[in-house]
């Protein structure tokens, strides 16, 4: 118990002594790598500027999460619930995934302007796909003797639906929530370097311009922890309101 | 009209006539021709190994699939079996996300309707799960799971009641006591039992039918003395367990 919370601090510490091992042994100069130390530095004296911008970032991340999770939903449902949506739908789901989404970023920047609104909509069209297939997979999957049992009770679609697929799905779309919080910083950012005035991505991009890197690397630190905490955050309410699991579950052991 | 006690209303069981059956997977036909009676208000009961299209009789009875063309399945008061069926499974299907008291009276919740709470207490109680009403199913063992599936069973009260190997994951002991307690609480239902224990069918059957063959035919009846559920050490059952599965032997060569 107690070595499990020691690891992550071991980790982090063994980390930042490689780095400083480097740093001190290479020789490498402060705007290519900074020491750990300069990098806590620019934290500390640009908190306030880097609180600002990662308010922005948090902000596109939380409304992608969002918007994104909800639409994907939707649309994992419908195609599940209607055959003419399945059939039109999912074929172009599945070619749409063959164009990199991040090649669309500086036309969404053109469209949607400098504002969080190009970020937003990045953030949403990455997570749509992995939430709409986990969703659409776990509807997919319902037990056939659950699904013969209901309708001999006489249920309709729509209350099988409700009643027993979708909390039967509700595991599987746990991981798919779970990816989308994962990548959602990822979507926010690239729409920031292509073109924002304000956010973490965008502060980078400054930062990096004027070889003020030990800001660049207080920016990215933000960018983790920020990132890791939403996911750890998400992963703990979905373990609080999912407490079952598919009837195959197996453990890495 | 018989009446089953105070737990269930009172009940009209059909017997039930299967015409002309096909069944088949691809271009081989399981079974092909097939026709069965089941007498109202009594146990008929279909020994046969593994993959010889029992579930599938039982499936096409419970109107879950079609008979083919041609084949008629249908209550002998000339209507459809559609509405006045129950089913029971292998697996007992309990959904994780609700307690005891949720899973038994399922029905209703996918209808849409009023549970009656009084009732599924007394069939918990009659079927000595009484305790554990309020327990998540995670929470039961195998025999106290397959126990509440039999009261989701009973809510229903449908007169006709097909069960697909209800008893076969459980251990000896168990599996004795839930014969004893199905009997008695489907007394005057027409009750369809598939299985491929010999023991079983001759405790529980008042016809018994061997499925064998490819394409599977049902061999003539046979009909134990005795009221069931009879004693596994019973003159009837052993000699008829001799016989059944020299039946099943043959079928299998």
């Amino acid at each position: 118990m107690s070595v499990s919370y020691l690891r992550p601090i071991v980790i982090c510490a063994g980390l930042v002594a490689v780095w400083q091992a480097i740093v001190s042994l290479s020789g490498v100069p402060a705007f290519i790598l900074p020491a750990p130390a300069s990098v806590l530095l620019a934290i500390v004296e640009d908190a306030r500027l880097l609180a600002g911008h990662a308010g922005v970032t948090f902000i596109e991340i939380a409304l992608g999460l969002l918007l994104g999770v909800v639409l994907g939903a939707a649309s994992g449902i419908a195609m599940s619930f209607f055959v003419p949506v399945r059939r039109w739908l999912f074929p172009v789901l599945v070619v749409s995934q063959a164009i990199p989404v991040f090649a669309l970023a500086p036309i969404l920047v053109l469209w949607l302007g400098f504002g969080i609104g190009s970020k937003v909509a990045m953030a949403t069209l990455i997570i749509f796909f992995p939430v709409t297939a986990a969703l659409y997979d776990g509807l997919r999957r319902t037990e056939p003797g659950l699904l013969d049992m209901a309708r001999t009770m006489d249920a309709s679609r729509f209350a099988i639906l409700r009643h027993v697929r979708l909390p039967m799905a509700m595991p599987a779309f746990a991981s798919g929530i779970r990816i989308a919080a994962a990548v959602a910083p990822i979507g926010a950012v690239v729409g920031e370097w292509v073109g924002a005035s304000s956010g973490l991505g965008a502060l980078m991009i400054h930062a990096n311009a004027r070889s003020e890197t030990d800001t660049m690397f207080a920016a990215l630190f933000v960018l983790a922890v920020m990132a890791v905490t939403l996911y750890f955050a998400i992963d703990l309410v979905l373990r609080r309101l999912i407490t079952w699991q598919p009837e195959t579950y197996s453990s890495d052991d | 009209m018989p009446t089953n006690g105070t737990l269930g209303q009172t009940l009209d069981a059909p017997s039930i006539e299967v015409r002309n059956a096909r069944f088949a997977y691809g271009a081989r036909p399981l079974f092909d021709g097939l026709d069965l009676v089941l007498e109202a208000g009594r146990w008929t009961c279909i020994l046969g190994p593994s993959g010889v299209g029992k579930s599938s009789l039982l499936r096409m009875i419970a109107g879950l699939i079609s008979g083919g063309n041609g084949a008629a399945v249908r209550c002998g008061d000339g209507s459809a079996t559609a509405g006045r069926v129950a089913y029971m499974a292998q697996r007992d299907f309990l959904l994780p996300w609700l307690n005891v008291i949720g899973n038994a009276t399922l029905g209703a919740r996918l209808r849409g309707e009023a549970a009656d709470l009084d009732r599924a207490n007394a069939l918990l109680e009659a079927a000595g799960v009484g305790e554990a009403g309020n327990a998540m199913p995670d929470e039961l063992s195998g025999g106290m799971r397959q126990r509440v599936a039999l009261v989701r069973t009973l809510m229903e009260d449908r007169p006709i009641v097909l069960m697909d190997e209800p008893f076969s994951a459980l251990d000896a002991i168990t599996r004795l006591k839930l014969q004893d307690l199905a009997v008695g609480l489907l007394a005057n239902r027409t009750v369809l039992l598939v299985t491929h224990d010999p023991l079983e069918a001759l405790r529980l059957g008042d016809r018994i039918f061997v499925m064998n063959g490819s394409p599977a035919g049902l061999g003539p009846p046979l009909e134990p003395a005795g009221r069931p559920p009879r004693e596994a050490g019973a003159p009837e059952v052993l000699s008829g367990q001799a016989r059944l599965l020299r039946e099943l032997a043959e079928g299998g060569r």
